[in-house]
């Protein structure tokens, strides 16, 4: 038998339970981040347009001042006390 | 790393103790010596391979070696005087005189003829063989190594039970036992313990120890640790910015390029075939900083590194400078450091792309050769946005040398090659889409911007080529190139 030291950092991964998916859009606040890949914004508007048509109380956006490095927690906090819901947007 | 042991595990009794091994000449020779000794005064012995050596003795079994180990025996015989549990004196070898004196017998080895020789120096103990001193210091240490011991079972290939835990990039990973452990972090003077930085993807505090348990498994030497720990530091601070180097859908890794006398101190290779295979310090170094990355940070292709389609280089890619013969300053001085200071500069990129010029003979021809060929990075309509470094070979570099270039100049020259006209940067012309959004045009602008353009040397001496290495994204938005100096001393 070998013994060997672990090269990993040895975490245990902290699991959150999802929130349930809503059963409509009625009276919810949609936020719709742009991650700041070039063409996002055009994907973006294209969905507000159907979110607002589908009852969504209002539609806020929100974009990443780069999308090479993850959004800054102050960013995080805004989306989190401002939106029920949350699109992020991949887009090139 | 390494604190003195503890030898109350292993006490001796007051008197003479006397260290043999069979295997050793001498310890043969000094046999009747021994058994001589016993008759007159408190004798204790203890031999290292064979209990039943010296005959006729009440010989102590330290065939485990932990009285040589624990008494720093270096040297089979030797005799160590004892009083109150502590010794007092010790000789090594045989030495007539010597053993009189210290054993206070005066006609010992009398009896012995006058063919016994007066002298004769011992052996090596088996405590300092190199194939035991590994296991020895696991045995004894003190050193705290904290990382999880895993155990394989008796039936599990080792290799493949790592594989099968995904510590590995895809080749064989070396099992990070205690023991190689150990000797790899003699390769610094730093503690096992202190935070070298904290690695992306996951945000984690990464430890020296953790450092040397991925070195070892990439097939790195000691003296390659100081390297390995400094390119860390630079990988991750925000400037380098290697969570979105990693996360990136482009090709780019980090690369490391090595300035400083540490080149030839661990034995790189910044000659023949300098970004490819075959030279161990090139080849782990490099490796050993993406093993950290992934195992320590949890940085996992598919998982956060979503390159499209990666390249070959993310395995590891690390090279020194060609600093001898070279017309231009080094990289690292270059970039604010002192000569002669051993350096890392880490370059988020990829490639490399070939530059064939066999023809100019003088380094204006040269350096427009290298312009055409450098306005095709990423694409020859983007600009100032992605950073490269140019690797000029040793021809090459003795062609721009001939008429007195340096780096300075091929520098100041290539950026004026290399000042575009707009227009034919806009998205459309050429008939291609990608390019300068419309409001654009007009202006005058740079292919790289201000420093966005590494010079390195290196290569074999014969060839006429060049090499490209692309870069990243740089700025805030992407990545910028860092230099640090290496600091860290080994312990040994």
């Amino acid at each position: 038998m070998s013994t060997v030291l672990d090269p990993t950092a040895e975490r245990t991964v902290a699991e959150r339970a999802r929130l349930d998916r809503p059963a409509s859009l009625d009276g919810k606040v949609v936020g719709l981040l742009d991650i700041s890949k070039p063409r996002g914004d055009v994907f973006l508007d294209r969905l507000e347009e159907e979110l607002r048509g589908r009852g969504a109380a209002d539609v806020q956006r929100f974009s990443k001042p780069t999308y090479t490095k993850p959004a800054p927690v102050d960013l995080r906090h805004e989306i989190a006390t401002k939106c029920d819901l949350i699109i992020e947007a991949l887009a090139d | 790393m390494t604190t003195s042991p503890d030898r109350s595990s292993a006490p001796l009794p007051d008197g003479i103790v006397a260290v043999v091994k069979r295997d050793c000449p001498t310890c043969v020779l000094v046999e009747p010596v021994l058994q001589e000794l016993a008759t007159s005064d408190a004798l204790t012995t203890y031999s290292q391979d064979d209990p039943t050596f010296p005959a006729d003795l009440p010989v102590r079994d330290d065939t485990d070696l932990t009285v040589s180990y624990l008494w720093d025996v270096e040297t089979v015989p030797t005799l160590l005087r004892i009083r109150d549990g502590e010794e007092v004196e010790r000789i090594v070898g045989w030495d007539r005189e010597q053993w009189v004196a210290f054993t206070e017998v005066p006609d010992l080895a009398a009896g012995l003829g006058d063919d016994f020789p007066d002298w004769r120096p011992g052996c090596g103990s088996l405590s300092v063989d190199p194939s035991r001193t590994d296991e020895l210091r696991v045995r004894f240490s003190t050193s705290g190594l904290k990382s999880r011991r895993v155990d394989f079972a008796e039936l599990e290939d080792e290799f493949e039970a790592m594989y099968d835990r995904g510590w590995s990039d895809g080749l064989p990973v070396i099992p990070p036992t205690e023991a190689r452990v150990a000797r790899m972090l003699d390769g610094t003077d730093r503690s096992p313990d202190d935070i070298v930085t904290v690695v992306p993807p996951d945000l984690v505090e990464c430890t020296v120890e953790k450092v040397a348990v991925n070195a070892v498994m990439a097939g790195c030497l000691p003296e390659y640790l100081p390297v390995v720990l400094t390119a860390l530091e630079a990988a991750c601070t925000p400037e380098f910015n290697m969570h979105g180097l990693l996360a990136t859908t482009f090709f780019s890794g980090p690369i490391i390029v090595v300035n400083g006398p540490i080149r030839n101190r661990i034995g790189m290779n910044a000659g023949v075939n300098v970004l490819g295979q075959g030279n161990r310090a090139n080849a782990t170094i490099g490796r050993a900083l993406q093993l950290v990355v992934r195992n320590v940070g949890g940085g996992m292709p598919g998982g956060v590194d979503r390159a499209t389609m990666g390249s070959p280089g993310k395995l590891g890619w690390c090279f020194p400078e060609l600093e001898e013969g070279s017309p231009f300053t080094p990289l690292s001085v270059a970039r604010g450091l002192e000569p002669g200071q051993d350096a890392v500069t880490l370059f988020a990129g990829h490639g490399p792309q070939s530059i064939i010029d066999q023809k100019s003979r003088s380094a204006e021809s040269l350096a427009r050769t290298f312009a055409a060929c450098l306005r095709s990075v990423a694409h020859p309509k983007l600009c100032i946005k992605i950073d490269a470094m140019l690797v000029v070979s040793p021809e090459h570099a003795r062609v721009l040398a001939d008429d007195g270039w340096d780096r300075s100049r091929l520098e100041g020259r290539l950026a004026e090659l290399l000042t575009l006209d707009s227009d034919e940067l806009l998205a459309g012309v050429d008939g291609i889409a990608e390019g300068l959004p419309e409001g654009f045009g007009g202006m005058e602008l740079p292919k790289f911007r201000e420093g966005g353009l590494l010079i390195a040397h290196a290569g074999g001496g014969a060839g006429l080529f060049s090499a490209i290495i692309g870069g990243w994204v740089n700025g805030d938005e992407g990545s910028d190139p860092v230099t640090r100096a290496i600091t860290t001393r080994g312990n040994t």
